[in-house]
């Protein structure tokens, strides 16, 4: 009796655990084949860009042949952009202003986001919403004042301009989630601090900074990238070539009378969007965790 | 729960008054020195973001040249013209339009993804993220370029498979669909990642659980998954909303407003009008139009995030 139950039942498993592995492999063959799909779209665009800037302009003025495949590849757009010194300025520019804003984003961020998570004071509830109602601000909404603001502080065409108004991008959404980082630190560490008689300061040097020091990075990448990226400020505040960063520059400049040097224009876009791209091969998951933190722990 | 200071809050009284002033002042001081650390953050807040939000509504009732104040004028302008109507729609067209499909791809990506062995994800969602993380208005051009006329390289792929070249750009309707499948292309990643990471916080036994009760896979997905998940869907979605509601990069790059600013969303028309064209005033308006729109997203995100606190406390 027991042993024909065991029986059953085996049998029973045994034909279950098959379907079910069935159904698993045909799940995963979908997946995969999404994935693959969904990766082929993403990446034609970048990869198309590639492409075209290793053709001669005579090569892209071709219309015989698959657009696609590059025949005589060349590195001429390219050489020819970095011997540009206007393209060399916008790069220049580009880099200054990302490094100050991103220098003044964090300091602003962490003293606040220290002061907001921990210490209190009347209306930080308030504020800590606040912010984060900033952070929802989009660019387009107040670039028309600013531009004024900038305007009459003599600031427009200038890289200070945008020095100026980009920290109202990345504050923000930084002291966001390095609330939400140092609020995860235990209170234990700080009393103990505090018993040992460390000051407000020393206590966010040498406790918070460095526990909370993947936060730090993620919010460091994501200032960067905002402000590397940024494109509205830049266009209503700049005009001049000379102190145009790389978006507006390349978007701008690169595009000039009826002929495109499609090429040139195409190798420029990829440079600049290098040092992103490679900022984020190297530290995806602190990109990632700040991005979803940004959501998931508020 | 309040920060450190109050931990001895309950002491005072019995330790005598002398203890109980230097609690206080060390509170006092505390808060000092918190308001000291947060007021570059206030600084920046108010001046600008507080102030200039402020100054766009005035801005928005003077007339051309600022000389004086027609009070609602601008937007009475703005609301007789049919131009600025063809505006609202496109934006909410492409808002909407944009945001579910790429809610969707997301959802379904993220969900792939979710599938296949935990080894593997870590490549395939490195690859995925790329169009998220090219600066939005350099991946236009390059969208730009496949939807070149003459040279569009989408066209030639169509013509493989005897479709007929398609106006990407050149006729209303396709340079409306353009613009979203480029916004589509650049935010889904962002979707399925967020989502990812939803799916990853839901815990297995809830799906074990159901599983036993013998529910299939759709199931699970609509009785487990989507009720788990529901509060960031939301926040993502309305969060998109905002930013693709306000998107400018793209309109900008790919069609500038054209073909005959029937592209025109409200950032690019605000810029067209405000910066383009001198009419600062009437470009503030048209931005100020955004702002209750965006306020009614703001206010149901926030209380989402606040419904997830509460659920996590």
């Amino acid at each position: 009796m027991s042993a024909s139950t065991a029986n059953t039942i085996a049998s029973y498993t045994g034909k279950k655990l098959g379907s079910l592995r069935s159904e698993r492999r045909w799940a995963l063959w979908t997946a995969y084949a999404s994935l693959i799909v969904a990766t082929i779209i993403f990446l034609a665009p970048p990869f198309y860009m590639l492409v075209t800037s290793l053709k001669s302009s005579s090569e892209i003025s071709n219309l015989s042949g698959n657009p696609w495949l590059v025949r005589a590849p060349t590195l001429e757009n390219y050489k020819e952009l970095i011997a540009n010194p206007l393209f060399r300025g916008f790069f220049v520019n580009s880099v200054i202003i990302t490094l100050c804003v991103v220098a003044i984003s964090m300091v602003i961020s962490v003293l606040a986001a220290f002061s907001l998570a921990r210490m209190k004071f009347w209306g930080s509830q308030a504020l800590a919403t606040g912010v984060f109602l900033t952070y929802l601000v989009p660019d387009t909404l107040l670039f028309i004042p600013l531009y004024q603001i900038v305007g009459s502080l003599g600031l427009l065409n200038s890289i200070w301009g945008l020095i100026l108004i980009y920290p109202t991008l990345t504050v923000p959404f930084c002291t966001w989630i390095m609330i939400g980082y140092f609020a995860s630190i235990p209170k234990e560490l700080d009393e103990a601090a505090l018993i040992d008689g460390a000051g407000w300061m020393q206590m966010l040097t040498k406790i918070f900074i460095p526990v909370a020091l993947p936060g730090i990075i993620a919010a460091t990448i994501f200032a960067f990238t905002v402000s590397w990226a940024a494109f509205v400020y830049p266009t209503a505040f700049v005009t001049t070539p000379e102190h145009m960063p790389l978006t507006i520059g390349v978007v701008s400049q690169l595009i000039r009378g009826d002929t495109f040097a499609w090429g040139q224009i195409m190798a420029g876009a990829l440079m600049a969007a290098l040092p992103p791209v490679v900022v984020y091969a190297f530290l995806m998951d602190y990109y990632i965790a700040g991005l979803t933190a940004g959501a998931t722990k508020g | 729960m309040a920060a450190d200071g109050t931990l001895v809050a309950g002491a005072p009284a019995a330790a005598g008054s002398g203890r109980a002033n230097t609690m206080q002042r060390f509170a006092r001081q505390r808060s000092t020195i918190a308001f000291l650390m947060a007021l570059p953050l206030i600084a920046l807040i108010g001046g600008l973001v507080v102030y200039p939000a402020g100054y766009a509504m005035w801005l928005s009732t003077l007339n051309r040249r600022m000389t004086a104040n027609i009070g609602l004028g601008n937007f009475e302008i703005l609301l007789e013209s049919d131009t600025f109507w063809m505006v609202i729609m496109q934006s909410c067209i492409f808002a909407v339009g944009a945001v579910i499909a790429k809610a969707l791809i997301g959802f379904w990506l993220a969900h792939m993804l979710h599938h296949i062995p935990a080894k593997g994800q870590r490549k395939w969602r490195g690859m995925l993220l790329i169009p998220w993380v090219i600066p939005p208005a350099l991946s236009t051009l390059g969208w730009w370029w496949m939807f070149d006329p003459s040279y569009s390289s989408i066209n030639w792929l169509l013509n493989i498979f005897a479709v007929p070249a398609v106006p990407w750009l050149g006729e209303p309707w396709w340079a409306r669909f353009s613009v979203i499948l480029v916004n589509v292309w650049y935010g889904s990643p962002f979707f399925m990642i967020m989502y990812l990471a939803a799916l990853k916080s839901v815990p297995d036994q809830l799906y074990e659980a159901a599983a036993i009760d013998g529910a299939t896979g759709w199931q699970g997905l609509r009785y487990v998954t989507l009720p788990m998940m529901q509060n960031i869907i939301s926040i993502t979605v309305l969060f998109s909303l905002i930013v693709t509601f306000a998107n400018y990069d793209i309109v900008r790059v790919l069609t500038n407003g054209g073909p005959r600013d029937l592209t025109q969303v409200f950032a690019s028309y605000a810029f067209q009008v405000g910066i383009l064209s001198g009419n600062l005033p009437r470009g503030a308006a048209v931005s100020l139009f955004m702002f209750p729109v965006l306020a009614v997203f703001a206010y149901f995100i926030l209380r989402g995030i606040n419904r997830r606190n509460k659920e996590q406390m």
